[in-house]
């Protein structure tokens, strides 16, 4: 028997949850499922730490973080879409306020801001080094007030359920019977956050495996700008663990193993002294956008001027000048963090940090209201592609992304589902049978395997790493996209040695790089075709952007012969494309 | 040699076992892992059959609390080599019923988090319209209840506590620290609907403050501060009544 609600939300995050809120406030009539792998606060919006930018204080405007989100996309992002976003933001941070997130004050008790990369004027709400966290759980508390929501927890979504071209529920995997069981509604929405764990070295959680854009990609839709990974440039050595840009906004700064401030010389501008009252200048240094950043640290590497570790080679990230008092008051979690998983404290000692998988540009091809080509599917958050990220995400504009465009596609996909309200319920149940059928014939009995899942998947990984980081060519990217093939015929021959229905982690995690195999290779592909560099895609063998050719979305679809890829213009309402300076 | 070290893991499969047995595993001894690190080794390259949960690797999402040699801990913060050379025992949390192996039960925990109405409450017609801008909220204000903001979910304060262990009724520390949150945050006017949760004998009358919540807490919520300020409050609500039942709340 199916479950009906009115919309199903797969993802029970920062963007799942606003959608959720956004749909019970504005229609309580309406019943709403959200079905999530995890609880809904373990979701990965909890590790967010500096902040989300939204236009507060007297000194700012909605043009100036317009254009540093244009500029920080090197021209990628939809110009309608971004001025929407910034126009919105500012409400949407006021609503989680009064929805009790304790964001850091100033003494007159409005909302504190700090400096980003990237950013010309400080904008970024923060909750100390928090904020993600704070944020959800403002988010999941509120959300317990509604009684039209309706919570599948611990529920893989594994499809998306098509009838008659119109998505109508999805099917989904409860782990603690084992049953695929089928959620219906006259409309979807994918809120199931980023991929990094296509990558080896990643700020993400286990639970960031894509499978949303999975799904979607497989339902025919088509992702967007898939090439565009954006390493963040501070994350800590064996583990990944970021230490947020918010320690630069705060004043640290970027040495190399003599101590000196590299960036200077990758054309990031000319330093300060740390003494100095303007320090730290924004868009400028340590305040340039992560792509460059990281970026820079390659090149310092092949310089000779990075440090040997066991987790690879390391700049340091000094945060010492600004003293005791204001780390434990602004950047407690880096201190926390730096402390437990590198062993120094920061107050003492400077961090060693190099770039780090962080966070996916590209994703579920969306239009400004998160509605996908595919009728009644929608998206929000890391997993859809509006697009605002463009080819480099402006660091704290995600947290403020899963707002606004959550909320956007909460409304959105109500209003869908009150005007699509017959489902195909016959058919639609007998795809969850196929579905149950396909995973227990697949994985659950599937005998004579000899592929251990962790073995593929870390094949999976250094060929990522390898040829699809953050400097690329033809010829590595070839190389991977072939091996991604040679996985994908493997994973035919994959180990199952987990027969049981209930909580099979073993189960999950096959699902899991099944949908990553897909994600990866789109990653490959739609990074093969774009030859020219822009933001986070730099090819060695076209080092320049081409504004004549590629001032486009790439669209990756899925076809029987592998991936084909598309293209469509971006929109530009206001600022053509010019030269993308930082410190000069 | 290198090194290694045992694990002996917690094994419950419903549908094989009728009850549960504990797995040895032999790992490599790595300085930088944690115990979450070696649960995964084991899954990867031992046995793809142990189920467990986690997330983060960062100590915030809340996942991975498990019993580490009889004491709650998240294994992501437990390293190794604070047990080296001696074996690590690892268990589900306890006082929730076991789903399988390492995974329990939490919706229990989840609708006691639901009972204390989490959510900032306002007088009718006293909501304030977005367009009308944000509280205010001075820094001292925030620091009031922001140490109770900071619970992650992990549980480990239930698993602790020898009042829940007898009786799950109880609504337990984090709920409670919860809903101290709700009620001391300056922009919340909703006290006195929480209190009758909060107040009733499954809320703060029950703890005997032995105060292992706080004790095992990874995120310095002091859970137990917060059930000895609850009934301080409560206290004094009844004082209140009791002096001036004119003004009696509701």
């Amino acid at each position: 028997m199916s479950l009906r609600h009115d919309i199903v939300i797969v993802g029970g995050g920062g963007a799942g949850l606003r959608a959720a809120i956004a749909i019970a406030e504005t229609n309580p009539s309406l019943s709403v499922a959200v079905v999530s792998k995890v609880y809904p606060m373990r979701s990965h919006t909890v590790a967010a730490e500096g902040g989300a930018a939204a236009v507060i204080k007297d000194n700012d405007s909605l043009d100036e973080h317009f254009k540093d989100t244009i500029g920080g996309s090197d021209w990628l992002a939809d110009q309608d879409a971004v001025e929407f976003f910034v126009k919105t933001a500012p409400e949407e941070m006021i609503q989680l306020e009064h929805w009790g997130c304790p964001w850091s004050r100033e003494p007159d008790g409005s909302v504190a801001v700090r400096p980003f990369g990237g950013m010309k004027i400080e904008r970024t709400w923060f909750a100390a080094d928090k904020t993600g966290f704070h944020m959800l759980h403002a988010l999941y508390q509120t959300s317990l007030k509604y009684s039209p929501i309706t919570s599948y927890n611990e529920w893989f979504a594994t499809k998306i359920l098509v009838e008659n071209n119109r998505c109508q529920g999805v099917a989904a995997l409860d782990l603690r019977t084992g049953k695929v069981e089928t959620v219906l509604a006259g409309a979807v929405i994918m809120c199931t956050g980023g991929a990094g764990k296509i990558f080896p070295f990643t700020t993400n959680g286990a639970i960031k495996t894509g499978d949303g854009m999975g799904m979607a990609y497989r339902a025919g839709v088509g992702l967007k700008d898939m090439e565009f990974i954006q390493y963040h440039p501070t994350g800590l050595p064996g583990t990944g663990i970021l230490i947020t840009e918010a320690a630069r906004g705060e004043g640290g700064i970027l040495i190399n193993k003599d101590g000196y401030r590299y960036l200077q010389d990758y054309d990031l501008g000319t330093p300060l002294e740390i003494t100095d009252p303007d320090h730290p200048v924004k868009k400028s240094m340590e305040l340039g956008p992560r792509d460059r950043l990281s970026q820079a640290f390659m090149r310092e590497r092949d310089k000779g001027g990075t440090i040997s570790t066991d987790g690879g080679p390391v700049v340091h990230l000094d945060i010492r000048h600004l003293g005791e008092k204001l780390i434990d008051k602004k950047l407690p979690f880096v201190r926390e963090l730096a402390k437990n998983y590198a062993g120094i404290d920061p107050v003492h000692t400077p961090i060693p940090v190099r770039p780090v998988v962080h966070y996916i540009m590209g994703g579920i091809d969306t239009d400004i209201n998160g509605a996908t080509q595919l009728p009644g599917l929608y998206a929000a958050g890391e997993t859809a592609c509006v697009s605002i990220n463009g080819a480099n995400r402006l660091g704290s504009n995600s947290l403020t992304e899963l707002l606004v465009f959550g909320g956007v596609a909460g409304h959105a996909a109500a209003e869908f589902a009150t005007n699509n309200p017959d489902l195909d319920e016959a058919a639609l149940e007998l795809q969850g049978v196929d579905e149950q059928q396909r995973i227990a014939r697949d994985f659950i009995n599937k005998q004579g395997g000899t592929e251990r899942i962790a073995t593929l998947r870390k094949e999976m990984h250094e060929t990522m790493e390898e040829g699809a980081g953050i400097y690329r060519t033809d010829a590595a990217l070839r190389t991977t996209s072939e091996k991604l093939v040679e996985l994908r015929e493997r994973f035919a021959n994959l180990l199952i040695e987990d027969r049981s229905l209930t909580f099979n982690t073993e189960l999950t995690s096959a699902l899991e790089l099944d949908f990553m195999l897909d994600l990866a290779l789109a990653v490959a592909e739609s990074g093969l075709a774009r030859t020219e560099s822009r933001g986070s895609h730099q090819r060695t063998d076209y080092p320049e952007r081409d504004d004549a050719n590629f001032l486009k979305h790439s669209l990756a679809f899925k076809t029987i012969d592998g991936v084909r890829i598309d293209y469509k213009d971006v929109v530009i309402t206001k600022w053509p494309p010019e030269e993308r300076v930082y410190g000069r | 040699m290198a090194k290694t070290i045992e694990l002996e893991i917690f094994r419950y499969r419903p549908e094989e076992e009728s009850e549960p047995t504990l797995q040895s595993y032999e790992v490599p001894f790595n300085e930088e892992w944690v115990v979450l690190d070696a649960i995964n080794y084991i899954k990867d390259e031992i046995d793809g059959t142990i189920s467990h949960r986690w997330s983060c690797r960062m100590g915030v999402c809340g996942s991975c609390g498990m019993m580490i040699n009889r004491v709650p801990r998240l294994t992501c913060a437990a390293f190794l080599k604070e047990y080296y050379p001696r074996k690590i025992r690892v268990e589900p949390l306890d006082g929730f019923p076991v789903e399988r192996d390492l995974v329990t039960d939490m919706d229990m925990f989840v609708s006691k988090l639901t009972d204390v109405s989490p959510w900032i409450i306002r007088n009718e017609g006293e909501e304030k319209p977005v367009e009308e801008g944000t509280y205010l909220q001075s820094p001292g204000e925030l620091a009031e209840y922001k140490q109770y903001s900071m619970c992650i979910n992990c549980m480990l304060c239930y698993a602790a506590c020898p009042v829940f262990a007898l009786d799950t009724n109880f609504l337990g520390p984090a709920a409670i620290a919860l809903g101290q949150r709700y009620n001391m945050d300056s922009r919340d006017q909703g006290r006195d609907q929480r209190q009758e949760v909060i107040a009733s004998h499954d809320g703060v009358w029950h703890c005997t403050f032995v105060g292992e919540c706080s004790a095992v807490c990874p995120k310095d919520v002091d859970p137990a501060g917060a059930i000895q300020r609850a009934k301080l409050s409560s206290t004094a609500d009844y004082f209140k009544d009791l002096l001036m039942p004119w003004g009696k709340r509701k």
